[in-house]
């Protein structure tokens, strides 16, 4: 974190050059979707262009190029739930991807409400 | 009685305790986006089929110009005063409190939209998810510019009387927007593209 009004002066031009940078990657993301890619690779793009947007807004905005390492420390302990909060949910309905879930009461799937025949 | 390190740093951290503690308010932030996050992945695998185009592409985008540009404009009203340019800094961070409100304001015709099309939250799991988010990310809006009108209103008089502790608060409320800019640089593809 720049403390040296001159050191903070150098820095505007680049704030300015990252807040276009942005922009440009806004435009593409839009740019790839007119493109209609196939859904998991349009999925896949439109993230890593996301997270490259969201690194250059916390590196250079939030200065996390040059912070100080509680900041990281917390940071990290951050990403390590927030993976689990991502992921351990999943692990619940792992087994059931793909498997069409009815809710209680409708015809089952591919039945057409027509009833079972034993 | 004076709070302890709001401008010097304190020596086992090497932080001011308001920089770690919006930090540590921001990871808490990324824990409730999170869950969010996760619930829409469980709700979009597990759904048959999900809903593609039903938002304005073209709104979306011009609400990510808006807030992208309101996180530049913010950034630079840290830096001005950090710089001794009261003027620009007022004049910045105006202009973030504005493009926040012209933000709001694309949301609210959004909305609008949406609702007289009979297209509320309860409509879809969709639009539940794209209200819920949404939703939370403009009250996160509203409370940031409720932090810029004091700080361009009332709290701006601690400039003359601490002014180091005036630009950390203005550093901490920009640490706070641009968190706001991130979480929609996401859910911009993820809601208005996938």
């Amino acid at each position: 974190m720049q403390s040296d009004p001159a050191e903070v002066k150098k820095t505007v031009r680049k704030y300015f050059m990252i807040g276009a940078a942005l922009l440009l990657f806004t435009a593409i993301t839009v740019a790839a979707n007119l493109i209609h890619l196939a859904v998991p690779l349009a999925i896949t793009v439109a993230l890593i262009i996301a997270t490259i947007k969201g690194s250059m807004v916390a590196a250079v905005f939030m200065h996390l190029n040059h912070e100080k390492k509680w900041i990281y420390a917390s940071l990290m302990l951050t990403i390590v739930f927030f993976i689990v909060l991502l992921f351990v949910p999943l692990l619940t309905i792992s087994d059931t991807f793909g498997t069409h879930i009815s809710a209680p009461g409708a015809p089952a799937h591919g039945e057409s409400g027509q009833e079972r025949k034993d | 009685m004076n709070i302890p390190y709001t401008v010097e740093t304190r020596p086992d951290t090497g932080l001011a305790n308001g920089k770690l503690g919006i930090w540590l308010f921001l990871a808490s932030e990324v824990m409730l986006f999170g869950a969010l996050f996760s619930t829409y992945i469980i709700l979009r695998t597990g759904a048959a089929e999900w809903p593609h185009g039903e938002l304005s592409v073209l709104l979306g985008a011009i609400n990510t110009v808006i807030l992208i540009s309101s996180s530049v404009t913010m950034v630079m009203a840290w830096a001005s005063l950090k710089m001794n340019e009261w003027s620009k800094h007022r004049l910045y961070l105006i202009l973030t409190f504005v493009l926040a409100g012209v933000f709001l304001v694309n949301k609210y015709f959004e909305y609008s939209e949406h609702l007289a099309l009979g297209e509320g939250p309860w409509a879809s799991t969709f639009l539940a998810i794209y209200f819920t988010l949404t939703g939370l990310h403009g009250l996160h809006i509203v409370g940031g510019m409720v932090v810029m009108a004091y700080f361009i209103g009332p709290g701006a008089k601690m400039a003359k009387t601490s002014p180091e502790q005036f630009t950390n608060r203005i550093e901490y409320t920009g640490l706070y927007w641009h968190f706001v800019d991130l979480v929609w640089i996401f859910l911009f593809p993820v809601l208005y593209l996938l």
